[in-house]
């Protein structure tokens, strides 16, 4: 136990504000992460030539995670894979940030029946385990990576809806709103030009949370073989293929794992840093 | 806790059941294609076996009649018979019941005996390096996909140190280390989300202001942690037990796949895969009942543990929380 008089007190301030080195780490990964799903296939054209008789092999000889049963290597599809799980990560977190934009300011602003209909609607995809809907949806629908990306877009939502819509209660009342609305300027301006600029540092915060929850979500989806397309490069189906690997060349299944991983990590990371700051400013 | 609180409460979870189950019993006509064709499946699909399966399944007749009767049946246990396999739904199902179950509780007691003690030391120590520890390890865990986490657990508890069986459910006996590595890959990422709920509505406690003042008059610390504290935080806690059900059967559909395992959610990966949509339609039913009954037993158990959530019979109805 804790020493009397020390029981959960703060001691000091929540540590320095300025960049700190595994902020700034992260910010490096995502970079590379970034560089790697919109050049990597450009920059390796050749991450899927094949060669049957070099199958299977641990790392080394020019292959610096080795190969998988195909003789492909381990390396050059790692990095391939990053733009399918990334790029539709983004898209969901981007269409689930413009959903709960939307809705959310108009519940929060207008209240009322808008409000009562907007926050049922949010319960309602709340209490659905997201993962198994885009599961039954993606696979009784055709499967697909677009049908997946947008199942996930809706029932990421919810989280994104709350967030605005208590973000634009909390300055509804506020006498900067008060004060535009004696103006008479229409209810348009005043939700789009006075309170959303306000809201926006948490939706960012939410933003890069949403966008690490994707990752999992998706890869975990191609894991499943409901994502991308057979034959394309991605992190989860090449984990899901390569498992047998473990006995012979384990990196084949471990690295794309790590990469997922490290993906999602390097994103809350940042997105509890941006939330971090945020909530320090608005108490200075 | 008065009747009408539960009958509301009761009225909620049946009306909630009861869109989930329209949307479940509309798969059949979202699938593409016709609906008598989806429920051939890869059979002969001649005009007399259509009208056959047209006339049970009573696809001639009005969504609300079709949903109607489905609904009845449901209500009986017939959930009609696989696509794939041809033998009854409820049967299969059944079968992988317990094996699912074994895993489901099995995760939810590691994820809350290591996340809410982990929380509250969090909370304790805020902002020290044990707050910080805990809290890089389960950002690390929330971030772990379980079948990712399944295949890293596999690599070191059975090929390298070989503690655990990597695959297969075991036999009778010996179920229990089977289990043990495919239920830790389950309750990552729920540990990590009742790790951050404890953590926050303890500091929550710690600032209230009667745990301020018993301090200041002198009370253990000991007594105000498990008196004050603990208590207050208790019914956030378990709201967060209750929503994490969810996130464990998500998680069951993976972590069976990892560690093969002939479960529940490896018989929805199946089916979905197969698009075996009777059985696809069963499963989707069961996990929305079982949601709604997890969500519904929390509701109830709120005023039970906390007096303050409980409705006074004569006392004026505070005014509803808006946000």
């Amino acid at each position: 136990m804790t020493s009397p008089r020390a029981l959960g007190r703060p001691r000091g301030l929540p540590g320095p504000s300025g960049l700190r080195p595994l902020t700034a780490l992260s910010v490096l990964v995502a970079f590379l992460l970034l560089a790697a799903s919109l050049f990597g296939q450009t920059l390796l054209p050749h991450w899927d030539a094949q060669d049957i008789t070099a199958g299977a092999r641990m790392p080394g000889g020019g292959h610096l995670l080795g190969t998988d049963e195909l003789g492909r290597d381990i390396a050059q599809m790692v990095i391939a894979g990053a733009r399918s799980t990334l790029t539709g990560a983004a898209l969901v977190a981007l269409g689930s940030m413009v959903i709960g934009n939307v809705l959310g300011l108009l519940a929060g602003y207008l209240g009322g029946w808008t409000d009562v209909l907007v926050r049922r609607w949010a319960d309602l995809l709340l209490a659905v385990p997201a993962l198994l809907v885009t599961l039954v949806v993606a696979g009784i629908g055709g499967g697909g990576w677009a049908l997946a990306v947008c199942a996930l877009i809706v029932l990421t939502s919810p989280s994104d809806i709350r967030l605005v819509r208590t973000a634009a209660l909390e300055q509804r009342h506020l006498p900067y709103v008060e004060a535009a609305e004696t103006l008479g300027l229409p209810g348009r301006t005043v939700m789009l030009r006075h309170i959303w600029p306000n809201t926006l540092p948490v939706v960012f915060a939410n933003t890069l949370l949403n966008f690490a929850g994707a990752v999992v979500s998706l890869s975990s989806l191609s894991f499943l073989g409901l994502g991308v397309p057979p034959g394309a490069p991605d992190w989860g189906r090449m984990l899901s293929e390569n498992r047998n690997l473990l006995w012979t060349n384990p990196s084949a299944a471990l690295a794309p794992a790590v990469l997922i991983v490290l993906s999602a990590v390097v994103l809350n990371l940042l997105g509890d840093r941006v939330l971090e700051a945020f909530s320090k400013r608005g108490k200075s | 806790m008065t009747a009408r609180y539960v009958l509301r409460r009761l009225g909620g979870t049946l009306v909630l059941l009861l869109v989930l189950s329209v949307a479940v019993f509309a798969l059949l006509q979202a699938a593409p294609g016709d609906p008598a064709r989806t429920l051939l499946g890869p059979r002969n699909a001649t005009p007399d076996a259509l009208a056959a399966v047209r006339a049970r399944h009573h696809l001639d007749q009005p969504f609300a009649v079709q949903y109607l009767r489905w609904a009845g049946d449901a209500l009986r246990l017939d959930l009609g018979t696989s696509i794939r396999t041809g033998a009854s739904v409820s049967a299969t199902i059944g079968g992988r019941l317990a094996l699912t179950g074994q895993l489901v509780g099995l995760g939810l007691a590691i994820a809350v005996l290591l996340g809410v003690p982990g929380g509250v030391l969090a909370a304790l120590r805020r902002y020290r390096a044990t707050d910080r520890a805990v809290q890089t390890a389960s950002l690390i865990a929330l971030s772990t996909p379980a079948f990712a986490g399944g295949l890293v657990l596999i690599y070191v508890f059975s090929l390298m140190l070989g503690w655990f069986p990597a695959y297969g459910p075991g036999t009778g006996g010996d179920r229990l280390p089977h289990l043990v590595l495919p239920a830790v890959a389950l309750a990552l990422g729920v540990t990590a989300v009742l790790l951050k709920l404890t953590r926050a509505a303890v500091i929550r406690e710690l600032d209230k202001e009667h745990v301020v003042f018993a301090r200041a008059r002198g009370v253990a610390e000991r007594r105000i942690l498990v008196h004050y504290v603990l208590r207050g935080a208790l019914v956030p806690v378990l709201t967060g037990v209750g929503l994490v059900v969810a996130y464990l059967l998500a998680g069951t559909v993976m972590v069976e796949q990892v560690f093969a395992l002939p479960g529940l959610g490896s018989l929805l990966v199946d089916s979905v895969t197969y698009r075996d949509v009777p059985l696809v339609q069963a499963e989707a039913l069961l996990i929305a009942v079982l949601v709604c009954l997890a969500g519904l037993l929390t509701d109830l158990a709120q005023p039970l543990i906390d007096p303050r959530l409980r409705p006074a019979a004569d006392a004026p109805r505070r005014p509803k929380e808006r946000r």
